[in-house]
């Protein structure tokens, strides 16, 4: 039965509708292949009592002819989702053992859909990183391997755990969240495809929070088709997040397959960057050829205003990280270091519960946003962010969908970018803009480059169009035929 | 513009994190080279810009002001560090 984790998550639907296997058997083979993959420490909390016994109520449910969408299908959840009574971090300290007493809308519309939980996933602390690197149980490893080399590569982060356990079979699908890239980014290292949906889509109910005006969930998934399957479930609107829109959700996977002739496709000039390897710049003529092939029409569209994306999200995200984590001072939840007073508690609390990266993020979001300094940083980026919203709204004037590439170097080594803040920041150039405007992204893997690392190209889509992405991923996942998987070393 | 360690005590105040002395210096260091490179924004003309943010127009929604979930102190507490017939305790706040 070990190649049941070979399977696709659409394909692991339809065995289980022909009864050649039972979402006990499916789920097993794939508690055994998270058991036997620790190195890659890709989950930090296995749950495999709870599958099997999610798995055997979705077998009752076929049995009965009453299965949902996703019912038996195995799925790994990241941290950051609260799961009821299921010990959630967001990969921190200071959260200690936080067994939340409810259950994100996100995961709970997964099990409405019958979908199975294997565990809680690797992430970078409070989703702020770019390789893992920050998590307090340590880092991902991907299961990538330079060819010919044993090196440890970062998996992307922030998701790292969720895009390392589907690139290496661990789980059929995963969710993951996106508030710079932390979806796409993951998903480009490892081979995998990865959408964040239009903000507003997901409920971030229930998800813990780093800044909650570029938060977004979405799937890591092996195909195209089943991130639209994932995203369809996890989508809708819910009443207890004031931001999620009530705009019915699109049968995603019926965009899979449909044709892309006539539509236009932008290729934005800012986002060919100095320094950028051959190899991505290749990749991404090779994809403007695919869709041409497939019936495109290509058209140079400008975003002026896209290199000043990282610095107005680097004021953002942190100001608003600043306020959110605000509520870890030891006294509800989490933990708490005795002081002699209030103020010390608060303050050695913190200091021991936050690890490096996500201090330094609450120290520059609470300089940006201290009295003095807040039109100067804050107010200043909020208008640069419209003014970058506002070159989207331009080029959609003209084009259908964007092609960029998704990351702008493929997976690094574990270590290489730890010592300068700015350089790993500079990993979400091509992804960061569309969190600014709310937009969704979809990263595609397209190729591997010279060392057989994999390489993702990104769609970029108007508000509310996952589905045309689903119908333009569709295609280039077709023209890029990606079949390469890491071979196994864990 | 450079961050000294003072700011970063102060700040590090504000954000109720305890940075020991000889952080501050290194603290200040890594501050500036972020926030030097962030002020590449002042390039950008933003008269007359609105600042955004919402990334999606949409008004806020009302709901009644009404009870939905509650009377359970219990499960409120259960992730508590301290607590007392069903209080939290917390640090003396007033000497």
């Amino acid at each position: 039965m070990s190649n049941l984790t070979s399977l696709t998550l659409k394909a692991a639907l339809e065995g289980l509708e022909a009864k050649s296997f039972s979402s006990e058997e499916l789920t097993q083979a794939h508690v055994e292949a998270v058991a036997a993959a620790k190195p890659l420490n890709a989950f930090v909390l296995e749950t495999p009592e709870k599958a099997a016994e999610m798995a055997k109520a979705a077998d009752a449910r076929r049995a009965k002819g009453e299965a949902g969408p996703l019912d038996g299908v195995p799925l790994g959840i990241k941290d950051l989702f609260c799961t009821k009574g299921v010990r959630s971090t967001a990969c921190s300290k200071i959260l200690g053992n936080f067994i939340p007493p409810y259950e994100s809308t996100v995961t709970a519309n997964l099990w409405r859909d019958g979908a199975v939980m294997l565990g809680k996933l690797n992430m970078d602390e409070f989703a702020m990183g770019s390789s893992n690197e920050t998590s307090a149980f340590g880092p991902v490893v991907n299961p990538w391997r330079e060819a010919g080399g044993n090196t440890k590569l970062t998996p992307g982060g922030s998701s790292g755990g969720s895009a390392a356990a589907v690139a290496a079979d661990l789980c059929l699908g995963a969710t993951a969240t996106d508030t710079g890239g932390s979806i796409r980014q993951p998903a480009a290292f490892t081979g995998t495809v990865g959408i964040k949906p239009t903000y507003g889509r997901c409920s971030r109910w229930g998800v813990v929070a780093f800044a909650s005006s570029l938060d977004q969930a979405g799937p890591v998934a092996k195909t195209v088709e089943d991130a639209a399957i994932l995203l369809k479930s996890m989508s809708g609107h819910d009443p207890k997040d004031s931001t999620s829109l009530d705009i019915a959700v699109p049968d995603y996977p019926s965009f899979l397959g449909k044709s892309v002739k006539g539509l236009r496709i932008g290729i934005p000039k800012e986002y060919r960057v100095d320094g950028m390897p051959a190899e991505i710049e290749k990749l991404w003529e090779q994809g403007i050829a695919w869709l041409k092939e497939a019936g495109c029409e290509i058209v140079e569209v400008s975003l002026p205003h896209t290199k000043y994306a990282l610095p107005a999200y680097y004021i953002v995200a942190p100001a608003e990280a600043s306020s959110n984590l605000a509520r870890y001072d030891g006294m509800r939840y989490g933990l708490r270091v005795d002081g002699a007073n209030l103020t010390e508690v608060y303050e050695k609390t913190r200091a021991e519960g936050f690890g490096t990266e996500v201090k330094r993020r609450i120290l520059i979001g609470t300089y940006v946003l201290s009295a003095g300094y807040y039109d100067a940083y804050y107010l200043k980026a909020l208008k640069v962010r419209r003014r970058i919203a506002d070159d989207f709204d331009q080029a959609f004037e003209k084009v259908d969908a964007l092609l960029t590439p998704t990351a702008p170097s493929a997976a690094f080594a574990l270590g290489e970018n730890a010592d300068d803040p700015v350089a790993m920041y500079l990993n979400d150039i091509f992804t960061v803009t569309v969190n600014l405007a709310g937009l969704p992204g979809m990263s595609i893997p397209a190729g591997v480059d010279a060392k057989g690392l994999p390489l993702g190209l990104q769609l970029i889509g108007r508000a509310l169009d996952e589905g045309t992405l689903f119908s333009l991923g569709g295609a280039l996942e077709k023209a890029a035929d990606f079949k390469a998987k890491p071979a196994k070393w864990w | 513009m450079a961050i000294d360690a003072a700011t970063v005590r102060k700040v590090a105040r504000l954000a109720r994190i305890a940075e020991p002395e000889d952080r501050l210096e290194p603290l200040a260091k890594e501050l500036t080279g972020i926030i030097n490179w962030i002020e590449q924004l002042n390039e950008v003309n933003t008269d007359g810009v609105e600042p955004m943010t919402s990334a999606v127009a949409v008004a806020l929604p009302l709901r009644e002001d009404v009870v939905t979930e509650g009377g359970d102190a219990s499960v409120i507490l259960a992730n508590a560090p301290k607590t007392v017939d069903g209080f939290f305790v917390v640090p003396k706040v007033v000497e």
